[in-house]
C-alpha cells in the first residue's frame, strides 16, 4: 500500500541532511510553504543551499531560516525587496553566497534536473554579466548560453489538495514553482490544505502526479497567512 | 517652437494604441502596467503574468484580495473569464519560446540598435536582482520599452552603447517615450512619431544620435 501522508510536519521532514540543496516553492505571497520552512528550522539541518525565487521577506518563513545561519548559499532571481533585510544583512557582511539566476532559467534548470536533461542552451542572458564564463553557441543564427540543472535533495512546496498517492492540485497562482520543484528533487514534501480520498481528485485535473511527490502533510487553511483566506 | 511632453497616461495611451486585437501581452512592473488601463475598447487582449497567469484582470475591489492571485509585482489581481493558471517553466516557455506577441518594459538605457539595460545600475554596493527581465527581453515577438527619454539630469536614456549592465542584446524593437516613439534597427534609430512642436533636429540633439525620418 502506498501512503505518503505524514502525520506531522516533523515526520514529513525527517531525514533532511546537513549540506542538502533545498528547493522552496513560492512567489510573493503565493505558494510559500511557510509551515514546512518552520519545520525545517526545527529539524535543524545546516550548511544548506536554498533555491527560491526570492530571498525571504520580513522576519518569518525563509527569512527566519536564513536568520539561523544554516543557509550557506541561496540561488534565486530576485533577492532584493523592500523587506528583505535579513538577506541583505547576511549578504553585505559576506555570510551568505548568492547565485543570481534569471527567473526563467531558474525554473528551466530545476525542470531539467527533474527531466533528466544534462544541460541546455537558452537564449536568456546571452551577452550579459549573468552569462560570464559560461559556454555559448550559435544555433541557427541565434546565440545561446549553456545552463546546467539545479538538482534538489529536498523540495518543500505548498499545494491545495492531495491524496495518499501524492497526487496534487494547486490553487490559482500559488502553483508557480511547485510542479517543477516537485520534479527536480530526490525527496519532495508538499503541504496541502485538504487530503482527498484516492480517486476523489479528478484525474484530468491532477497537476503534479504522485510519482514526483514523496510525502504530503495537511496544514489547516486557517493557519496559512494570506493564501486567499483571510482570517 | 515649444512642445509639451506626453504625460504618463498619454504615454500609456500611445503604447496601448499599437496593441492589436488578440495579442498576448506582458506588461512589466512600473510604468508599463498603466497600459492596461488604456487598451482600446472592443478588442480582446490577453495579459500574461510571469508567475503563471494568462487573462490577468485588474486589481480586485477592496476586501476581495486573494493572495494566491497576485501579479509579478506581488499585488493582488483578478482573473478574467477564459483565463488560466500554469507553472513557472510553462510561463517562461511562453516568453522564451516566442509565444508572447508583445512585452512592454521599463529601462535605464536602450541603445540605438536595441540593446537593453534595465536590471542593474552596476553600483558596487547594490544587491543585484534580475527576476524575469532577461527572459522577457529576449522572449517576446516584440519587446517595447516605455520610459522618459531623459534622466532627471537631462541625459538621454537612448544611447549609442549602454553604460549600465545589459539585460539583452538587440532585443528592443520600439521605444515609446514622453517625447517621441522610435524604432531600434541594426542600422540605428528611426522615427515613428514625436510630440507636436518638437523639431527633428532638436530631438536628434537631445539624444545625440542621428535618427532616420519616418518614410
Amino acid at each position: 500500500m502506498i501512503d505518503k501522508i505524514a502525520a506531522s510536519v516533523a515526520d514529513a521532514l525527517a531525514g533532511v541532511r546537513d549540506g542538502s540543496t533545498v528547493l522552496i516553492g513560492g512567489f510573493g505571497t503565493a505558494g510559500i510553504p511557510n509551515e514546512l520552512i518552520d519545520g525545517l528550522i526545527a529539524q535543524g539541518a545546516k550548511d544548506l543551499v536554498v533555491v527560491n525565487n526570492n530571498a525571504g521577506n520580513g522576519d518569518t518563513g525563509l527569512a527566519a531560516l536564513l536568520m539561523t545561519g544554516r543557509v550557506r548559499k541561496i540561488i534565486c532571481s530576485f533577492p532584493r525587496q523592500a523587506d528583505s533585510h535579513v538577506f541583505d544583512g547576511l549578504y553585505r557582511s559576506g555570510r551568505i553566497e548568492l547565485e543570481l539566476v534569471p527567473q526563467g532559467n531558474l525554473a528551466e534548470r530545476i525542470r531539467a534536473a527533474g527531466a533528466g536533461i544534462g544541460a541546455f542552451f537558452t537564449p536568456t542572458g546571452f551577452g550579459t554579466d549573468l552569462a560570464k564564463g559560461k559556454e555559448t553557441r550559435e544555433i541557427n543564427g541565434r546565440h545561446y548560453v549553456l545552463e546546467h540543472p539545479i538538482y534538489g535533495d529536498v523540495a518543500l512546496i505548498k499545494a491545495e489538495r492531495g491524496d495518499r498517492w501524492g497526487n496534487l492540485m494547486f490553487r490559482k497562482a500559488a502553483r508557480n514553482f511547485g510542479p517543477v520543484m516537485a520534479m527536480g528533487a530526490k525527496m519532495t514534501v508538499a503541504s496541502v490544505h485538504e487530503i482527498a480520498e484516492l480517486g476523489e481528485l479528478e484525474p484530468e485535473a491532477v497537476v503534479t502526479p504522485g510519482i514526483f511527490v514523496s510525502r504530503i502533510v495537511k496544514i489547516d487553511r486557517v493557519a496559512t497567512q494570506g493564501g486567499g483566506f483571510k482570517s | 517652437m515649444s512642445y509639451v511632453k506626453r504625460s504618463k497616461e498619454q504615454l500609456a495611451q500611445r503604447v496601448a494604441r499599437d496593441i492589436h486585437d488578440g495579442a498576448y501581452v506582458n506588461l512589466g512592473i512600473g510604468m508599463p502596467t498603466l497600459v492596461a488601463n488604456h487598451l482600446p475598447k472592443g478588442i480582446e487582449v490577453v495579459l500574461h503574468s510571469e508567475n503563471g497567469i494568462l487573462g490577468m484582470g485588474p486589481a480586485p475591489a477592496e476586501g476581495q484580495e486573494d493572495y494566491d492571485l497576485i501579479n509579478a509585482g506581488k499585488q493582488p489581481v483578478t482573473l478574467l473569464t477564459g483565463g488560466s493558471y500554469f507553472h513557472h517553466a510553462d510561463s517562461f516557455a511562453m516568453m522564451r519560446g516566442g509565444h508572447l506577441d508583445i512585452c512592454v518594459l521599463g529601462a535605464f538605457q536602450v541603445s540605438a540598435t536595441g540593446d537593453l539595460a534595465n536590471w542593474h545600475t552596476g553600483e558596487k554596493d547594490a544587491i543585484p536582482a534580475v527576476g524575469g527581465a532577461m527572459d522577457l527581453a529576449i522572449g517576446a515577438k516584440q519587446t517595447w520599452v516605455m520610459m522618459d527619454l531623459l534622466t532627471k539630469k537631462g541625459e538621454s536614456k537612448v544611447v549609442e552603447k549602454c553604460g549600465y549592465p545589459l539585460t539583452g542584446i538587440g532585443c528592443v524593437k520600439r521605444i515609446y517615450s514622453d517625447l517621441a516613439t522610435l524604432e531600434c534597427t541594426p542600422g540605428g534609430l528611426k522615427l515613428i512619431d514625436k510630440v507636436e512642436g518638437l523639431g527633428h533636429g532638436e530631438l536628434e540633439q537631445l539624444i545625440g544620435l542621428p535618427i532616420r525620418r519616418h518614410t
